[in-house]
């Protein structure tokens, strides 16, 4: 393994862990500022991946073979990682999914099929990405249950007095993001959750913003189900997890069904596997288990303790620096916020903002950020957003800077 | 950086600072509402045409990027006067000219245009720069007229 992060305190030895920021864009070094949309992948994130293919990739659960066996042992052993990653209390808490969405429409259409009816509530936010809106909207559609959001205020955190009002023995489900994709604005999970238990109501957090900057104690936050994408914390695409406490998922149905989360099939009647494996039918995303595992160890190695440090520099560094841009206004000015900024330059439409800093050679985001609903609550058709991981420097945020100098002098 | 200026020429910025017929027709017989959800480049078209068939006022109204707006200012100077048949004929060759290398007598006919030609070397703005003349092709097919807003509901700033 490459590792390279034994100088901690060193930033640039952190980006050198990662290949793909060694190479250009548009012929100008490649800075690397979407991380909110996917991040990049360490080098012993790829390695193993490879590894694992050239020499020790089989089926898994179904093998009575050594090398069916040892690959299943290695997703188990991921799976027991992903609990220690979460501080689930078992293992058979976590259920390998392809990703946050789908652990969302996973709830969705199992938990919330069965236990939202007509008049019932699900409350979820105004800053909700796409993902932990549209599953929960079309839930309710169909039930005639009703959908509840929480406003924000003008820096863009939840307003929790109206969220209180609205919590009544109708409130089914709350679904809130733990860190919002476009403001970065970090919610107060526990308590969310906490209020909601008093009425009765199960809580999913969608994490899927959280865990690359925060270390996620599911036992402490005490929700009921917690969700996440691997891609989104230097893992593979393709494989994420859905937490869920083992009483609840043990009396959810299925979502899907197949091989792999049966106990016995008869043309009569078919017995389910228990949970986890109830909910992983066909063969998984092997070697995406095991990727996902060596991104795990990769955050360990860096530790969120310094995780945290670095990106709250970066972003406090960032954010001062972007305020001294003439005509900028940052959207999402939360006291308690992830590594992400979202802004507007003048009158200058993001995308062409996008467009001339994909000249310079740096990527940012712009548009709505699959949160049109949040981009309304502040007014804007699309904002410019930066957000940064563990590989990103300072010099990065100089760069970023210089760019929209350039896109002021091309749009004065 | 070269890039930069292929895409963002001075006639395209000038028109986006200043778009022009950038109004509604309040006459219009025809109209298209046009929109790019990806980037929320959002656009309506009036078209007011002569029982002879020959393009008499054109207006838009809306908001987007520079691109999409500069394309709609110079569509709209570009396809005023014409009949419509010359309209439809200008639509393809502006579709033509940001997304493939097309002959260069044709080139010679689009004038002002030409500045558009970079926009091919940046694949996801070749819709900004499409939208106002993918919604006057519709426009003018006479698809959506019955959807034509009044003039209070696009009173609307986006300012």
């Amino acid at each position: 393994m490459a590792m390279a992060v034994s100088d901690k305190k060193n930033e640039k030895k952190v980006k050198e862990d990662f290949p793909l920021l060694w190479r250009q864009m548009n012929g100008q070094p490649l800075v690397y500022l979407d991380n909110a949309a996917t991040t990049q992948k360490p080098l012993s994130v790829i390695n193993r991946i490879t590894e694992f293919y050239k020499n020790e990739y089989a089926t898994v659960h179904r093998g009575v073979y050594a090398l069916s066996q040892d690959s299943t042992i290695e997703c188990e052993l991921v799976r027991d990682k992903c609990r220690g990653f979460l501080n689930a209390s078992m293992k058979e808490e976590i259920v390998f999914v392809r990703g946050a969405t789908e652990a969302i429409n996973l709830v969705v259409s199992t938990y919330g099929e069965e236990h939202v009816g007509a008049g019932d509530e699900v409350i979820i936010t105004t800053i909700e990405h796409h993902a932990n809106l549209v599953p929960w909207q079309q839930l309710c559609e169909r039930k005639k249950a009703i959908l509840q959001v929480v406003p924000v205020n003008d820096r863009g955190e939840l307003d929790m007095t109206a969220y209180e009002k609205l919590l009544s023995n109708k409130t089914k489900i709350v679904a809130v993001g733990h860190v919002s994709n476009a403001l970065g604005t970090i919610n107060p999970v526990e308590e969310i959750t906490q209020l909601a238990h008093t009425v009765g109501a199960k809580v999913l957090i969608d994490g899927a913003q959280a865990v690359p900057h925060l270390s996620v104690d599911v036992q402490k936050i005490n929700c009921d189900f917690y969700v996440f994408s691997s891609h989104k914390v230097y893992g593979p695409t393709g494989i994420g997890v859905l937490f869920g406490k083992k009483a609840i998922l043990e009396k959810m149905k299925p979502y899907q069904y197949g091989g792999d989360m049966i106990e016995s099939v008869r043309f009569e009647k078919t017995t389910f596997a228990q949970v986890p494996q109830k909910f992983e039918a066909g063969t998984p995303a092997i070697a995406e288990i095991v990727g996902l595992g060596a991104a795990i160890t990769y955050l360990e190695l860096l530790g969120y303790e310094w995780i945290q440090r670095h990106e709250g520099d970066l972003l406090a560094y960032g954010t001062q620096q972007l305020q001294k841009v003439k005509d900028l206004r940052i959207i999402g000015t939360a006291k308690n916020k992830a590594s992400v900024i979202s802004f507007v330059l003048g009158h200058i439409h993001a995308h062409d903002i996008g467009s001339i800093l994909d000249q310079c050679g740096i990527a940012i985001r712009a548009g709505h950020h699959c949160a049109q609903p949040t981009m309304k609550r502040f007014g804007v058709p699309a904002t410019v957003r930066a957000s940064f991981a563990v590989y990103n420097t300072h010099e990065d945020i100089d760069k970023l800077i210089q760019g929209l100098k350039r896109v002021q002098e091309v749009f004065a | 950086m070269s890039g930069v200026s292929d895409i963002y020429q001075e006639v395209i910025l000038d028109h986006n600072k200043k778009p022009r017929n950038y109004k509604v027709v309040k006459d219009a017989n025809h109209y298209c509402h046009g929109v790019n959800p990806l980037c929320g480049d959002d656009y309506h078209v009036f078209v007011k045409t002569t029982p002879e068939g020959v393009i008499d006022d054109i207006g838009f109204q809306g908001e987007g990027c520079a691109i999409s707006k500069a394309s709609a200012s110079m569509m709209t100077s570009n396809v005023k006067g014409k009949p419509i048949s010359e309209a439809t004929e200008a639509i393809c060759h502006f579709i033509e000219l940001i997304t493939r290398d097309c002959l260069e007598e044709k080139k010679e006919a689009m004038g002002s245009l030409m500045a558009f030609e970079g926009v091919r070397k940046f694949p996801v703005r070749v819709k900004c720069a499409a939208l106002a003349w993918r919604a006057l092709e519709k426009a003018l097919k006479n698809e959506s007229i019955k959807d034509k807003p009044s003039e209070n509901e696009l009173m609307i700033s986006t300012e």
